[in-house]
């Protein structure tokens, strides 16, 4: 079980600049008692890497409504993977077919949530992994 | 979960300017873990160098979009800045959104800036328990200029004049008239007043009211005259250290668009030379260093006495208070004994 604070960095990458449900779900795990570093719309996989090293976070949370998933998750995966962190967990939310979450979760992406899910699913996901 | 990676690793890395060392050192000095103290302890000696400052004022009066103002400003110039954004934490849940990143995208490409969101946790006064720690940390790391935004602050959050080298009070029009300029608190601690949003309308009336201030504030550590008759005050002269030889300046900034900020770096930058021709530095060093150690003396006097207040004892005691077998300064007397033994 982790016994420090975990530190959530939720991120935007790509073109769209649909942030309600990143502010949406910010908001209820900052509420779930993390802490959660919200880093704004228009992010570039390089910005999201960064951000995610210098606050030494334990999760990415990315949200994608564009459809650039298949190019955008990946990158940040392997930035991620390349600076020393491949033990950050990483989420992705959004407009995800199935095919392509099989894909991505092949290539490093810890899990996809779709339309419907709760908050709830979430905070306990990032929970259980945690004390995994 | 893996393995947290050894401490001297940490250490060695941070030194050696590594940014993934260094964030994790953060985190063990912000989570107050096992080896916290000890990496405080090998790096303090590499410490000094930096010059430590502090950006504060009320809450949407621009103090991030200031701070990435500032940070653009000293890279142009190949000064490498660390920033500490500093966020509350909410005290239902324990968690915290910290959102100040967001006006400062833009330098993630750079080694040159590191910028941390912290949140308060249970630290006071507009600052996390651990910003000092933090800031030695970044300090150490070789950072020539570091940066430490408050929480949005009240009007007594002054904790960052305990640890700050140049503290910077940003205002913006409208928040106030001139008797919130005259109010104590926050005001008094400026080396710099920046008025941000100065394109916005109020901007004169609120430099107009700092000058006001801060004229009437001086006035009383200076002679008066009065009818050519000079007049005798009989005041002492100012406590602050700021005081001798520095006026302080109240400049207008328009972070979004930069406007100002050239101006405000170059004041921070005189106040920097300032502190080092008048020795102001190593007063307000030694200030920093002696709250720190007041800050980490009175936090393992506290966990002493939480340990000897055990709760078995406390209620022992409250029982033969309330059977008026003991007064509650016997009582005391007595916990305090246990303490130091």
């Amino acid at each position: 079980m982790k016994q420090s604070q975990i530190r959530v960095l939720i991120a935007k990458p790509g073109l769209d600049g649909h942030d309600r449900g990143a502010k949406v779900i910010a908001r209820a795990l900052r509420d779930a008692g993390f802490e959660v570093i919200y880093t704004g719309i228009r992010q570039t996989p390089q910005m999201i890497a960064a951000a995610a090293l210098q606050e030494d976070v334990d999760v990415v949370g990315l949200s994608i409504l564009s459809g650039a998933h298949m190019t955008l998750c990946p990158k940040v995966v392997e930035l991620l993977h390349a600076q020393g962190q491949e033990d950050v967990l990483v989420l992705l939310g959004g407009i995800i077919p199935d095919e392509d979450a099989a894909q991505l979760k092949a290539a490093g992406v810890h899990a996809v949530f779709g339309p419907g899910t709760t908050s709830a699913e979430i905070i306990s996901f990032i929970r259980n992994a945690m004390a995994g | 979960m893996p393995k947290p990676v050894p401490t001297q690793q940490l250490i060695d890395g941070l030194l050696r300017g590594d940014r993934l060392a260094l964030a994790r050192a953060i985190s063990r000095v912000e989570d107050d873990a096992e080896d916290a103290a000890g990496i405080v302890q090998a790096v303090f000696a590499h410490t000094g160098k930096a010059h430590l400052i502090g950006i504060t004022g009320a809450p949407g009066t621009g103090k991030s979009t200031l701070v990435s103002a500032l940070i653009e400003s000293y890279r142009a110039s190949g000064v490498t800045v660390g920033v500490l954004a500093v966020d509350p934490t909410s005290p239902f849940s324990g968690g915290a959104l910290l959102g100040d990143r967001v006006r400062m995208t833009g330098h993630s490409g750079d080694a040159g800036v590191f910028i941390r969101s912290m949140a308060m946790r249970r630290g006071a006064g507009g600052l996390a328990k651990a910003s000092a720690e933090a800031m030695l940390l970044l300090d150490a790391a070789g950072f020539d200029r570091v940066l430490v935004e408050t929480v949005g602050a009240g009007q007594a959050e002054i904790e960052i004049a305990s640890v700050a080298d140049t503290v910077v009070v940003v205002e913006a029009p409208g928040l106030g008239d001139e008797v919130q300029a005259i109010k104590a608190g926050l005001l008094e601690i400026a080396d710099i007043f920046a008025v941000n949003k100065a394109d916005r309308k109020g901007a004169a009336r609120t430099v107009a009211a700092l000058e006001m201030m801060l004229e009437t504030g001086s006035a009383a550590a200076q002679p008066i005259f009065h009818h050519g008759q000079r007049m005798e005050t009989g005041a002492a002269a100012s406590e602050s250290d700021a005081g001798e030889g520095w006026s302080i300046p109240v400049l207008e900034t328009v972070a979004v668009s930069g406007g100002g900020v050239a101006q405000l770096r170059d004041a921070i930058e005189r106040h920097r030379a300032w502190l080092d021709e008048s020795g102001g530095r190593g007063a307000r060093e030694g200030r920093r260093l002696d709250h720190m150690l007041q800050t980490l003396v009175q936090a393992e006097v506290l966990a002493r006495l939480e340990r000897a207040l055990a709760p078995a004892l406390r209620g022992e005691l409250v029982e033969l208070m309330q059977r008026r077998q003991i007064d509650p300064y016997s009582a005391a007397a007595d916990v305090i004994r246990k303490l130091s033994r």
